[in-house]
């Protein structure tokens, strides 16, 4: 065949491919479309490996395929077997997939053009590869941190020492002299190892001093990386479809980043500092739980309340998905409604690990999704509602957060649970949040306390509702 | 890479973002999970990228498809398993009978 022939029916495969992704990502953001829009963004990736494939160079087909199959098969494997609580964790292994892939496609484009006596390389791929390294680094290595603290395999606490944001300033700016002389002298590949080196530790570094609760914003970012990683990959191999795919990746990580930030009225340059609900405040709040009375309830006494009710609005945390306690919720709920009573959830932007996270847990325990109300369309309905039950959230409804300026949370947009005419809280202990600060509400006169495992105590009181 | 050629590429970035932005701006918080585990399925379009790297190469430059081989293995999980996990997903997500 021609090579100018093929070189444009490549070209065109890559166009169709990259229109198929903006259309998929388009139906992605709608619930009715969103399956049938990863199918079509599926069939784009399919359509941009073919069309690669019949590159002239790419002729080693056997390695090619047989890696194909090996990563096919382990990506389907992993894909069908993760539990649904797992899915933060996964989200950050496979984003960190996605980095060290971008790392390794611009580093053996480098050194080849390094290494070729015959090709000078241009000032312009030498800053791409640059870029491409240093963003692929972090990615990986921060999606790896964050994965070890997800699945609980590295404290998922902030990790901070003396000296942090000074060491990597400094780590940074090597960083940066290490570029330069990169790019000005591109066939020394020790600068290449450097850059490469630092931007692998940096990654670690960034992200360790950050807790678990700020996950959803780091999550959101890294995966943003990813796609601007891939990105330049596109500008050193001078390929359009990664630059587009590479870009509406990143454009949708920011949008979410900038969507949980706001959620939690904390700045991306506060959350990446790092060490919140840390130190001082800490102190504050084990001197004043003391002096909190609190009242308790017990499961009977409980379940008689919620039978006695007409509305119920349930507020789902990061507990429930500890304590796994979705299936059970979903029965009580069940339950509730043959008696006639009401029953919606509450869902926090910023509740669980990832963005959307009690969404997808919920689901999965059947729960239909038109009964999942945000923040905003649901906070108005408290003050009408006669239990709120809190399963495992904590600080997404501590009106300190509307009423005590010196609050660490102060001014973060929260649920108003405390509205509701009873509150039932169901939690381990009278343990703080991620914040670390006391919650006022477990105070309040419309207050209950229903301690004890999540999964355990529920099950008991839908063993209750049954028999009343 | 010539400067024309990299204006060109640099069209096609700010434009891709300007669409990105657009089309993603108003998602709905329910699909959160999916558009970030979906999206970082597309990131592993760096899989085209991996196959160019691992295509054969005038025999000094081993490293050079070795590096291919393994960002395609890598890529190639990300690709899958991000399409596969993220399908799982949206299946669960049901309206009420």
């Amino acid at each position: 065949m021609n090579q100018n022939f093929l070189t444009i029916i490549i070209q065109l495969a890559y166009l169709v491919a990259s229109v198929l992704f903006i259309i998929g990502i388009k139906m992605l953001g709608k619930t009715h479309t969103a399956r049938q829009g990863n199918i079509y963004s599926a069939v784009a990736m399919f359509i941009a490996v073919v069309a690669t494939l019949l590159v002239r160079d790419v002729l080693s087909y056997t390695e090619i395929f047989v890696t194909i199959l090996v990563g096919s098969a382990v990506g389907t494997y992993v894909a069908k077997k993760v539990e649904m609580t797992q899915m933060p964790e996964m989200v950050a292994l496979f984003n960190g997939f996605g980095g060290i892939s971008s790392v390794l496609v611009a580093t053996s484009e480098y050194w080849r053009m390094a290494h070729d006596a015959d090709i000078a390389m241009p000032t312009i791929i030498g800053v791409t590869v640059v870029l491409s390294v240093i963003i692929g680094a972090v990615t990986f290595t921060g999606s790896m941190v964050a994965y070890g603290k997800l699945s609980g395999k590295v404290n998922g606490n902030a990790i901070t020492f003396s000296g942090q944001h000074a060491f990597n300033a400094i780590l940074f700016l090597a960083m940066i002299v290490a570029s330069i002389f990169l790019v000005l002298d591109p066939n020394n590949d020790l600068y290449m190892i450097l850059v490469l080196a630092i931007g692998l530790l940096l990654g670690i570094l960034t992200v360790i001093p950050i807790g678990g609760a700020d996950m959803p914003v780091v999550i959101s970012l890294l995966n943003s990386y990813s796609g601007v990683a891939a990105c330049f990959t596109g500008f050193v191999l001078n390929n359009q479809v990664l630059i587009i795919a590479g870009a509406l990746v990143g454009a949708s990580g920011i949008i979410l980043t900038q969507i949980m930030c706001k959620a939690m009225n904390r700045s991306l340059v506060s959350v990446l500092l790092g060490g919140f609900g840390q130190g001082g405040s800490s102190t504050t709040a084990t001197a004043g739980a003391s002096d909190m009375q609190v009242k308790e309830v017990g499961v009977e006494e409980a379940a008689m309340i919620f039978d006695s009710a007409s509305s119920v609005i349930i507020v789902p945390g990061y507990g429930m998905a500890v304590a796994q306690a979705q299936h059970i919720v979903r029965e009580m709920t069940e339950l509730l409604e043959k008696k006639n009573i009401s029953v919606k959830f509450a869902i926090h932007p910023v509740a669980g690990r990832m963005p959307g996270h009690m969404n997808v847990l919920l689901a999965e325990a059947n729960v239909p999704y038109d009964k999942l109300i945000e923040m905003e369309n649901i906070n108005d309905e408290f003050s009408n509602t006669d239990v709120c039950l809190i399963i495992g959230a904590n600080d997404v409804v501590n009106p300190a957060a509307r009423t005590n300026p010196a609050s660490p949370i102060y001014g973060m947009p929260i649920l108003n649970a405390d509205k509701a005419r009873t509150v039932i809280i169901s939690k381990r202990s009278m343990a703080s949040g991620y914040a670390g600060i006391e919650n006022e509400l477990f105070g309040y006169p419309n207050a209950l306390m229903l301690f004890g495992d999540a999964k355990a105590t529920i099950t008991k009181m839908v063993g209750e509702l049954k028999e009343m | 890479m010539s400067i024309e050629n990299l204006i060109v590429l640099l069209y096609v970035l700010v434009l891709a973002s300007y669409v990105g932005f657009e089309l993603i701006a108003k998602v709905p918080p329910t699909l959160h999970t999916p558009l970030m585990s979906g999206s970082n399925a597309i990131s592993g379009i760096t899989i085209v990228g991996a196959i160019i790297c691992s295509g054969p190469l005038p025999g000094e430059f081993p490293l050079s498809k070795i590096l291919g081989i393994v960002a395609l293995f890598f890529a190639t999980l990300n690709v899958v398993g991000g399409y596969v996990v993220t399908d799982r997903m949206l299946q669960m997500f049901k309206k009420k009978k």
